[in-house]
């Protein structure tokens, strides 16, 4: 049974740990984003364009990242250069991206997946790297201070003359990358693109951000720990019905963010855009 | 003036995505036009299709006016709907009692769903916008639970409950507006709806609570400065916000389904902020609105129909739209 925890652990864990990363970016410049969803569908949808059209799974991957952008782009722009209210926003990007793809419905045809290392696609190899990458940059190099520092105070980045909107632009824009790759992982994984492929994992994502307590190390432990339940579901251990065990996370994320078990703080200026 | 631009720019949008496609705009013009306004069969149904959106626009904007942030109308409903459901399926008395003790229960069971991200927020200083939309995906998993595993109709493969007792369901307008035929879908719902808007309106205008609401919502400090808590209206007005957006399960359990059926809502919830914020969160803006957004659910079946253009198109525009104005907003407030 462990044998088969494993690697549908890892499979869950994957795309929300991408996601999860991106929204830490994101967060972390101080820009609220409730958009994982819709930029991680976005991701699957350009995936399936990219792959069937040239029918290799690295123009798909690149397509997937680029829509990915394209739409954290239209987030960044509204919340950051106009600032508009970032909740609603990401609302709206949400919505967009589900008529998007109705609109225009990619094709029902198996398209190729990324390539396979030992059990699991290099995606998910990638992860930890990923992982520790982001761990650093945001906590141990000068760039990971400025991120952090647009995040913590709205006038901080100014006194030392630089932009916080550069910063913010780019934490947003990592979100859209790395939501976009979830996304991606997520076709790559089952060859075929449905409508309901995302099925809340941005949400979920967003929960282990706030689990996380916005770190990297802490928020890929967290998406293990979703990915862990939601794998129990696939297997049937103890005849609890599945939607309880769906629900644990967002119920842990509710209990974390009241401060009643330990205590996740947000960065101070999140979603703040003055003083 | 913002609102109105952003509808026009909404439609040009749809018709210039049309004639990309190749297709012909007045067509699509005229389609909506019609589906909508020819006769009072299409209009009832456009009133029927607001129906939901006027109460999750409500609760939006109520919210909003107090600065916070329902993004849980979707959970709120379907908890409301199946408590109505449940009242009506098991508990067997007449009219008269019955629909406004299932009124009741769903009212009650949407304040409970709206009041915990608030008393959460009063007491812990936690998010509300997180907690309702954590609060949204419980309430989809225990209704689903609940339709699928304990009360589902017997013999049935649809996850749906049987349905509530005839004497539950909200009567269709039909019968009283002579000229509505039989067949329309326009039900009571409607009239509790418009109930709503008024009594949203009265309270932001002119008693005691909206000003205090108000207040919290515009100058917190001042607020508290004054002697209000802003803990305390923070809980009632997110109570407040989840029973009206109760009500939305309530039309189409009691009003249109008589059952509670698995994720029956097509976003209502969602639907709901576009239209609060079309609405300039103003109670008659947000009937306005609730139109607008009513007519368009229901001409997508006939665009799509007709024309043969998915309703997703709809959901794009409607997604542009809420950035546009936003974004406006945004803008605004930078100059002031």
């Amino acid at each position: 049974m462990i044998f088969n925890l494993i690697p549908s652990t890892l499979r869950m864990t994957t795309p929300i740990g991408y996601a999860a990363l991106g929204g830490i970016y994101s967060e972390r410049s101080g820009i609220i984003n409730i958009a994982l969803e819709g930029m991680m569908l976005m991701g699957a949808y350009g995936y399936v364009i990219g792959a069937h059209a040239s029918g290799s799974a690295w123009i798909g991957l690149t397509v997937g990242v680029g829509l990915g952008v394209i739409i954290s782009l239209l987030h960044a722009v509204a919340t950051i250069t106009f600032h508009a209210e970032q909740i609603v926003t990401g609302i709206a990007i949400n919505i967009l991206a589900l008529g998007i793809t109705e609109y225009l419905i990619p094709t029902t045809q198996r398209v190729p997946g990324l390539p396979i290392i030992g059990a699991f696609s290099i995606l998910v190899y990638l992860l930890p790297i990923m992982m520790i990458v982001s761990q650093v940059f945001i906590y141990k190099t000068p760039w990971g201070l400025r991120l952090r520092a647009s995040g913590e105070s709205t006038e901080a980045l100014k006194t030392l003359s630089l932009s916080r909107s550069k910063w913010q632009y780019f934490g947003v824009i990592m979100s859209g990358i790395l939501a976009g790759i979830g996304g991606c992982f997520l076709v790559s994984d089952v060859h075929i693109f449905t409508k309901g492929i995302i099925g809340g994992r941005g949400y979920v994502a967003l929960a282990a951000v706030i689990f996380g307590n916005w770190r990297p190390l802490y928020g890929i432990a967290a998406c293990l720990f979703f990915g862990f339940a939601s794998s129990l579901d696939l297997i049937d251990l103890w005849n609890i019905p599945d939607q309880f065990l769906k629900i644990l996370p967002y119920i842990l994320t509710m209990v974390v963010l009241a401060g009643l078990v330990g205590r996740s703080r947000p960065p101070a200026a999140l979603g703040k855009m003055k003083s | 003036m913002p609102p109105v631009l952003a509808i026009c720019g909404f439609f040009l949008l749809c018709g210039i995505v049309l004639i990309i496609r190749g297709q012909n705009a007045f067509e699509f013009y005229k389609i909506i036009f019609l589906s909508g306004f020819s006769n009072f069969d299409e209009f009832g149904s456009v009133l029927f299709n607001a129906t939901p959106l006027i109460f999750t626009g409500l609760a939006v904007a109520i919210g909003y006016k107090a600065g916070l942030f329902n993004i849980g109308c979707e959970g709120q409903l379907y908890i409301a709907a199946f408590a109505a459901a449940w009242v009506g399926i098991h508990i067997k008395l007449p009219s008269v009692i019955l629909i406004p003790l299932c009124l009741c229960a769903a009212v009650f069971a949407g304040a409970i769903w709206g009041g915990v991200p608030g008393i959460l927020k009063a007491k812990f200083g936690a998010h509300e916008v997180i907690n309702t939309i954590m609060m949204n995906f419980i309430a989809l998993a225990i209704t689903n639970f609940l339709v699928t595993s304990v009360y589902r109709e017997p013999g049935q493969m649809i996850p749906h409950t049987s349905p509530i007792s005839e004497s539950a369901q909200l009567p269709r307008l039909a019968g009283a507006l002579f000229f509505i035929p039989e067949s329309n879908l326009l039900n009571a719902s409607f009239i509790i709806a418009c109930i709503c808007v008024i009594f949203t309106y009265i309270l932001l205008k002119y008693t005691r609570w909206g000003y205090e609401l108000r207040l919290v919502g515009n100058a917190p400090d001042v607020a508290e400065y004054g002697g209000i808590n802003p803990r305390v209206v923070t809980v009632w007005v997110m109570a407040l916000s989840g029973a009206i957006a109760g009500l939305a399960g309530v039309a189409d359990v009691m009003g249109y389904r008589y059952r509670f059926a698995d994720s029956f809502s097509s976003g209502w919830g969602f639907t709901g902020i576009a239209v609060a914020l079309l609405g300039r969160n103003h109670p008659f803006g947000v009937f306005a609105a609730a139109l607008l957004f009513g007519l368009l659910n229901k001409v997508a079946l006939d665009i799509e129909l007709f024309l043969n253009v998915p309703r997703g198109l709809f959901l794009v525009g409607q997604g542009i739209l809420i950035i546009w104005l936003v974004c406006q907003d945004g803008i605004t407030k930078r100059k002031a």
